[in-house]
């Protein structure tokens, strides 16, 4: 497919053709960075890379780039998340060679959830760029060695560069079509929203098939396992731009308390394993939201364990 | 029918009660009234479709501001009456009074009159 | 128009209780049409006020005026022989008149009346919402005539984020997302293609991040 641009160990996992597996660790309130490296040792022989959330849910946490360094010394691969919400181009630009600074060599690019969900509701926001512009200024950093202000980088940054796409979200229609401007943009992955309603993914990966996205980026499919029943709800009804069917919660509901989050990995791993059949999906980013210790489990039942060895 | 209401209230006619403006209102106050109401047409029943309705956003805005300012929003009050119904208007009258009454007079005339001392 | 709210009543209170003589100033243009601070709005503050001194036991006279504009010289020089009689000026003019008349008449204190808003519509009686920042590089064009920059949350060039749900914005039900509305309407002129044109990196340099901005026309100067 793609040749490699990058010294990243994902890149190379999915372009040798492997199916790729990724995970996330939320970095905690706080400065303890055990919160995170706890975390990482849970699920690092499991994964190919992890990524670091930048203040989901816009709530005030230690930082994406440290929590990735704290990784990056312990020898698991992170993926530096990145928001336009709180930082302008300046500071984009000297976070992304920070990053590079400490040979990380993955980059999810994204917008951000809006500042009125997290802990300083009443803060400004930024979004000088939006999620594709910071995927063409992650590029035009590493392709052409330059800054957007034109002058060149000493030692430019080497990074695969990723971002998400919300197959659910509304409107339906330009769902792909949005995919098809990041892929103009530049993103070389992309990691989807949780998917519950494999139905509507299954359309929305034919749609991409049928343009030939799947040939021009690797799709990792986004999994979250649920814990509880009421978790399946609140996922359906409270977190925009998710889809949960009724069966889905039905499913969840219809065994005891006790079980309901052993049925949770069950549906995870069957998703895993129907998605895998699925054509221009090329891995899995598994969302084990505080849950991290499930994530081996979760990947040795999907048939995804031993993870490929690759030489660096 | 020669129904009685009480002498102290004036009646200043409109032709709708949605002519009358919050202004109307607050000059009534400043200029020493102790309490104000509007009777407008049952709602629905508007000639001019929500004049009445007006009538009663301004008589909440007035409420509202007389509040703060320490007057007391409840001395403006809304009425709606059928013409038809002069034994409900003379009830509603009294009902005004009694009202304003319980209440007491107009704050400003006292302070005023401090004032002027 | 330039939207307006009405400032509280305790907060103008609060800023002129220590004075004599005060002047409410109105505005005819924008604040008059979005009801906050016209000819209208400028009797019912003095009514109020007056009302309020009285009843507190402070002597407090206070004089209303309504002007044309109050972002012209020519209407602010109308109270020029007038205005030295007072200790204060309220002024409902948004922000912009507020500070016209500051730079006018120097010696007097010169305070909001109102909240300014935003650039809006009047969406429905009683109901304002805001069009447009004033970024000075109109992308209209290029976005079906529906501004992302003042109508989405996050201001996307490139929308709609993935909290789009049923045409709604992930901050409130109750907010139209900019992008589904940009989108139905390519829909409707036949351009959905359009869609896929990435909108590069704004230059916000005629925004607000460039600093106080300033036109200039030397055609029409005199």
């Amino acid at each position: 497919m793609i040749e490699t641009k990058t010294p990243s160990k994902l890149e190379k996992i999915l372009s040798s053709g492997h199916m790729a597996v990724t995970s996330e660790c939320g970095p905690p309130r706080g400065s303890n960075p055990e919160a995170v490296t706890k975390k990482a040792e849970l699920i690092r022989n499991h994964v190919d890379a992890i990524n670091i959330t930048d203040n989901q849910t816009a709530v005030t946490r230690l930082c994406s780039l440290a929590s990735c360094i704290h990784l990056k010394m312990m020898g698991i691969e992170p993926t530096l998340q990145m928001v336009t919400r709180d930082r302008n181009r300046i500071a984009l630009q000297s976070d992304i060679l920070g990053a590079a600074s400490f040979d990380i060599h993955n980059i999810l690019c994204l917008s951000g959830d809006h500042q009125s969900f997290g802990d300083c509701p009443t803060g400004q926001n930024v979004f000088d760029l939006d999620s594709m512009q910071l995927i063409q200024t992650v590029r035009l950093m590493r392709d052409e060695g330059k800054f957007l202000g034109g002058d060149g980088i000493d030692r430019p940054p080497q990074l695969f560069v990723g971002a998400a796409a919300n197959p659910f979200a509304d409107p339906f229609e330009i769902r792909v079509p949005r995919l098809a401007k990041k892929v103009a943009a530049g993103v070389e992955f992309i990691q989807t929203q949780c998917i519950y309603n494999l139905d509507k993914f299954e359309l929305w990966m034919k749609q991409v098939r049928d343009r030939g996205l799947h040939e021009k980026v690797y799709i990792l499919a986004g999994v979250t396992p649920l814990k509880s029943a009421g978790m399946a709800k609140y996922m359906k009804n409270r977190v925009p731009g998710m889809d949960v069917p009724d069966e889905v919660v039905h499913r969840m509901s219809g065994v005891s308390k006790e079980k309901q989050a052993e049925e949770g990995i069950n549906i995870c791993v069957e998703s895993i394993q129907r998605l895998k059949e699925i054509e221009g999906v090329r891995g899995f980013h598994i969302m084990a939201i505080e849950w991290e210790q499930k994530v081996p489990e979760i990947v040795e039942r999907s048939g995804l364990f031993p993870r490929p060895k690759i030489e660096m | 029918m020669r129904l009685q209401y009480p002498e102290a209230i004036r009646i200043i006619r409109v032709p709708c009660t949605g002519k009358v403006d919050i202004l109307h209102i607050l000059k009534s106050f400043e200029k020493g009234a102790d309490g104000v109401y509007i009777v407008g047409c049952l709602e629905g029943d508007c000639r001019f479709d929500n004049g009445n309705l007006r009538a009663r956003k301004r008589v909440q805005q007035a409420q509202a501001l007389l509040d703060k300012i320490g007057i007391g929003g409840e001395r403006v009050q809304m009425y709606n009456l059928s013409s038809g119904e002069g034994p409900l208007f003379a009830e509603i009258a009294a009902e005004m009074t009694a009202k304003i009454k319980e209440m007491g007079p107009n704050p400003l005339k006292e302070a005023l009159k401090k004032q002027a001392a | 128009m330039i939207v307006a709210e009405k400032k509280p009543i305790e907060e103008i209170i609060e800023e002129i209780k220590d004075y004599k003589k005060i002047l409410i100033a109105g505005c005819n243009e924008c604040v008059t049409v979005c009801e906050a601070g016209g000819k209208k709005e400028v009797g019912v503050l003095a009514s109020a006020l007056r009302m309020y001194f009285i009843n507190n036991g402070k002597k407090m006279e206070i004089d209303e005026v309504t002007l044309e504009r109050q972002c012209d010289h020519e209407y602010l020089e109308e109270i020029r022989n007038q205005i030295g009689q007072y200790d204060a000026v309220v002024s409902l003019a948004c922000g912009v008149g507020v500070q016209f008349m500051a730079e006018k008449y120097r010696r007097i204190p010169i305070y909001p009346g109102v909240n300014t808003s935003f650039m809006g519509v009047t969406e429905e009686r009683g109901v304002w919402t805001e069009r447009c920042q004033g970024c000075g590089q109109c992308i209209l064009a290029r976005t079906a005539s529906i501004c992302p920059i003042s109508r989405c949350a996050k201001r996307l060039l490139n929308g709609p984020c993935g909290g789009s749900t049923n045409g709604k914005c992930e901050i409130s039900k109750d907010l139209d997302c900019a992008w589904q509305l940009i989108i139905d309407r390519l829909k409707e002129l036949n351009r959905l293609d359009d869609y896929e044109k990435l909108l590069p990196i704004k230059d916000w340099s005629t925004e607000r991040a460039g600093g106080p901005r300033k036109v200039v026309r030397e055609d029409v100067r005199l």
